[in-house]
């Protein structure tokens, strides 16, 4: 079965890319452009796996995170955090909120596509 | 790679957009609103420029925005004031990321040099905050910041060699945040040979088990050939969230070979089979809705980003539309029907119908003067910079929308117009004290539709124009001659005469031999006046009125010596059937409107075009009063008026070149083509005598060069 | 200067009649062939430049080709033609007479252009074929509507 990815970023070039990403790779893709979006979308069509943005306007990706973990649905699904950071303390910072892992800007599209796959278990 | 490069092209683009709201969150940060959605508003612009130049390698402007957005940061943490100093260092900042991005964007470094400057500038803002920490953006940047791709380094596990010793027991975090042991256990057995092991010891009786409680370990044994740390990055993203012992060992025997897994295969069943299980139920869809009560999607209005091209071929055909429509029209009106026939309905509708659509399609390349208003505060700060005055730009209807190209033709004479406000219009510092005035001087730029047209006024609030001075300089200049006496209005139009500069000294932003009437010459262009208001003490008022787009104009149609042409409507002031009082000869050939009191010159439209008209051609009697930008009011004749239109332009230099006395063309409803007059042109007396004597140099040469 | 320089042997030319003499376009040139219909006069525009058309929403130039070479204006015809033919991103239109035939010729048998008078002719004309009853001259487009072009310029 295809990989359903959903990615949420503000940012449409980012968004672009990491769909372009995750097409290439044969997973399916589903984009939203802030955290409330994302959540929504995430309920109405429940993806294998998250990748999501943290600095975003209307609800950021902490609040994305903790809007699946403390729902009713799905809320084990893999988070994948986008970060432009790498600083120890922010990783610690994403994985306190429930972010299964992260990745680190800007990803390459092997690394992507490997994280997606680590966490879902999809094989190439 | 041309997705890749799409992709590209739509990183420009968005980076408009985020500086466009840099710019305006910054703006509200100057206006005093500090509050953190602002604040963060202007950090996720920042931020996101960076995300996006990251992905396309852009390492200035990645650099560069990463320590900007450090600042931010810090400002939004309210870990450094949001004071004058620093928001003048931010806006200066924005100033740049926008060069940088340009530079990116164009492939150039032009502006990399002053990145130094800058970087010193936004250190100099963190300096106030002992605390922050500048991190390097280098090592978030490097691209092998993470070597997640495990496949290409795994490798073969030789007979012989290392192998790990993996204890691993999972917390109830690691599951909760979405991570599964036979995952990680898989991802390892990419790394070599596994053998795994699933102790069941802690596993209680069940009564008493506790889905949350996980009591499943494993010991693993990898062999592979990879360094420790490639396997602890398997581990990476569980670190905290499990027990995690990992133990290498050197196998010296080449020969022997790995001993056999003491754990019999269905244990692995067990284990991926409890794993699931330790893992919530899933559960159904249907309980859909009742989650963390989230409301509808709150963003922006939906939008559609379309290639400008189709835009313009939707016009273009539109503008077709509206031709055959007007030729039903005329071929109708030809037939002479009652005007409650049917046919007479439908065609009334069918123009109804056309504009409508007309209307709607030239709405699409409607935009907002926002963006261009907004580069003008950057104008205004350099000015303001380079003449050691303070200034401060007011903008007022940034949402009046205007055709893209009106938008995009207005940027230069726009700034050079507030370039001068600063630079003429402004006193010095000294100066606006002594009139007690504020210091800081303010510019007011804005936007406006009225009637059809779109108004833009630049006002500053300085000295006002020096008139005495301005005459002075004219005639010094032999602009005007020595004993002229001229009103207000007719010194401040001085201004606009080519070559006029009133600065005493010539500055750096001005005496680049660009004046006034280059200004005025591209406002010209575009259709619209140029005027001046201005009192002393008080400041100076430009206005300008442009037409909403340049693809459509509203028209008189005239006929000149047997031709049907259009004169703009925005130029004529009014139609007039003079007595033969009202015109008097002067001279050989001159002929006078005499109008209210005033002599007005008189042009034959035919005459200045080079047209003749039949020789039983009666003389013609019509004559329309135009306000020109060089000879003041003026008055044309023509033939005939027929009526005004709404026609669509058509540009004569795509196949052709350009026309002395002619704008453009259109087309009218028998398919013939019109010519648009330029008044101005036309007006002027010496289009004629131009236009022969262009074309007697021009052959000269050619027959000089025929000759050699 | 329009060059032939193709790697195909065989080149074809459009040919038409105007002026009583014989011209030829490079038919890769040629958009269309139009029944001559009224013209909206340019003010101070050159002789041989008739005037604007509209062509489906082009507004596009008509050159009289016989005044453009020094020959008598090409008298008002019904059947006269229009040539409409487009050099780089400019179509034009060219009032000629007739349009004869598509002349298929191998590349060696277009010659020279002989050593002209007028120097209107000479620079644009890229060379002749020679045909049954006479030749046939093959006209340098851009040279035509070029040196009007800077006529007004």
């Amino acid at each position: 079965m295809t990989i359903k990815v959903l990615a949420i970023d503000d940012s449409r070039t980012i968004r672009s890319l990491v769909q372009k990403v995750m097409e290439d790779a044969g997973f399916e893709c589903t984009l939203a452009d802030d955290g409330v979006q994302g959540v929504t979308r995430f309920k109405e069509n429940p993806p294998d796996v998250v990748i999501t943005d943290i600095n975003m306007p209307n609800m950021d990706g902490y609040g994305v995170i903790s809007a699946i973990r403390g729902g009713s649905l799905h809320r084990n699904v893999p988070i994948l955090v986008l970060t432009t950071e790498s600083a120890p303390h922010l990783k610690a910072k994403a994985r306190d909120a429930g972010a299964t892992g992260w990745i680190v800007k800007p990803f390459d599209d092997v690394a992507i596509v490997s994280v997606v796959r680590r966490v879902t278990g999809a094989r190439a | 790679m041309s997705a890749q490069s799409s992709i590209r092209d739509m990183f420009f683009e968005e980076s408009e957009e985020l500086l466009e709201a840099l710019a305006e969150g910054l703006a509200q940060m100057n206006a005093g609103n500090h509050d953190d959605e602002t604040v963060n508003a202007v950090f996720r612009a920042v931020h996101s420029i960076k995300g996006g130049a990251g992905a396309f390698k852009l390492t200035a402007l990645v650099a560069f925005a990463h320590r900007f957005e450090t600042v931010l940061d810090e400002m939004r943490g309210h870990r450094i004031a949001i004071d004058s100093s620093n928001l003048q260092v931010l806006q200066r900042s924005a100033d740049h990321l926008a060069d940088l991005v340009e530079d990116a964007r164009t492939e150039s470094d032009a502006s990399s040099v002053q990145t130094e400057g800058f970087l010193v500038a936004l250190d100099a803002c963190l300096g106030a905050s002992p605390g922050a920490v500048v991190s390097e953006p280098d090592e978030p940047f490097s691209f092998a910041a993470l070597s997640l791709d495990l496949s290409d380094i795994a490798m073969p596990a030789e007979a012989a060699g290392q192998h790990f010793r993996i204890e691993f027991r999972p917390h109830a975090g690691l599951y909760a945040n979405g991570h599964d042991p036979a995952l990680l256990i898989a991802t390892l057995a990419d790394l070599g040979d596994v053998e795994v092991e699933l102790d069941l010891s802690r596993l209680p009786d069940l009564p008493d088990y506790d889905p949350a409680k996980p009591s499943l370990s494993w010991r693993i044994r990898l062999k592979s050939e990879v360094e420790e740390t490639v396997v602890q990055d398997v581990f990476e993203f569980v670190e905290g969230l499990c027990d995690l012992d990992i133990k290498r060992e050197v196998v010296e025997a080449v020969s022997e070979p790995a001993p056999q897994p003491p754990m019999p295969a269905d244990e692995v069943v067990v284990a991926v089979e409890r794993t699931d299980l330790a893992r919530p139920a899933p559960v159904t869809p249907k309980e859909e809705g009742d989650g963390a009560g989230l409301t509808e999607s709150r963003g922006p209005k939906p939008t559609l980003r379309v290639d400008l091209d189709r835009v313009d071929r939707l016009i273009n055909a539109v503008g077709e539309l509206i031709i055959n429509q007007s030729m039903i029209a005329q071929r109708v009106q030809e037939l002479r029907l009652a005007t409650d026939a049917d046919v007479v309905t439908h065609v009334e509708d069918y123009r109804l119908l056309a504009r409508d659509i007309q209307e709607a399609v030239m709405a699409i390349r409607a935009q907002p003067v926002k963006p261009l208003f907004q580069r003008m505060s950057r104008i205004v700060r350099e000015a303001a910079d380079s003449t050691g005055k303070s200034a401060r730009l007011v903008t007022h209807g940034e949402g009046t929308e205007v055709d893209k190209t009106v938008v995009e033709r207005l940027a230069d004479p726009l700034t050079h117009m507030i370039r001068n406000a600063v630079d003429h219009g402004l006193e010095s510092l000294e100066g606006r004290i002594a009139a007690g005035k504020d210091p800081c001087g303010t510019i007011h730029l804005s936007a406006a539709h009225r009637s059809g047209a779109v108004i833009i006024t630049i006002r500053d609030d300085g000295a006002g124009l020096n008139r005495r001075k301005i005459l002075e300089i004219a005639k010094k200049k032999n602009l005007v001659s020595q004993d002229a006496e001229l009103n207000d209005a007719e010194t401040d139009a001085l201004l606009f005469l080519p070559g006029f500069s009133t600065a005493s000294t010539i500055s750096n932003l001005s005496g680049r031999g660009v004046g006034l009437d280059v200004v005025r010459n591209a406002v010209a262009a575009l259709g619209g006046p140029v005027s001046i208001a201005s009192n002393p003490g008080q400041g100076t008022e430009f206005t300008i009125s442009l037409p909403l787009t340049l693809a459509v104009l509203d028209g008189m149609v005239v006929s000149v010596a047997g031709q049907v042409m259009v004169i703009p409507i925005t130029a004529i002031l009014e139609t007039i059937r003079p007595g033969v009082n009202d015109l008097h000869i002067v001279g050989t050939n001159e002929q006078l409107l005499s109008i209210r009191g005033k002599f007005i010159p008189v042009v034959d439209v035919a005459k200045g075009l080079g047209f003749t008209r039949p020789a039983n051609h009666p003389e013609p009697k019509t004559l329309l009063l135009v306000e020109t930008e060089k000879q003041g009011q003026c008055a044309l004749i023509v033939d005939r008026v027929f009526d005004q239109r709404q026609v669509v332009i058509k540009g004569l230099d795509t196949n052709y070149g350009a026309v002395p006395g002619v704008s453009a063309a259109t087309v009218l409803g028998d398919g013939q083509i019109a010519l648009i007059l330029d008044p101005d042109a036309i007006a002027n007396n010496r289009v004629l005598p131009l236009a022969e004597a262009r074309t007697a140099a021009k052959l000269n040469e050619e027959r000089k060069l025929a000759v050699a | 200067m329009q060059s032939l320089d193709t790697n195909a042997s065989e080149v074809e030319f459009v040919t038409f009649f105007t002026g009583g003499q014989s011209f030829s376009i490079d038919i890769r040139q040629v958009r269309e062939i139009r029944r001559w219909s009224a013209v909206t006069p340019l003010p101070h525009a050159p002789a041989e430049v008739l005037g604007v058309m509209n062509l489906r929403g082009s507004v596009i130039p008509i050159f009289d080709l016989a005044v453009r070479f020094g020959l008598t204006k090409t008298p008002d015809h019904v059947r006269n033609v229009v040539v409409i033919a487009a050099h780089e991103s400019q179509t034009v239109g060219l009032l000629v007479e007739s349009v004869s035939e598509i002349l298929s010729v191998a590349r060696d048998r277009i010659q020279e252009t002989p050593d002209l008078r007028s120097d209107n002719s000479r620079q644009s004309i890229i060379g002749v074929i020679p045909v049954d009853d006479g030749m046939t001259r093959i006209i340098d487009l851009g040279a035509v509507i070029q040196t009007d072009r800077r006529t007004l310029q």
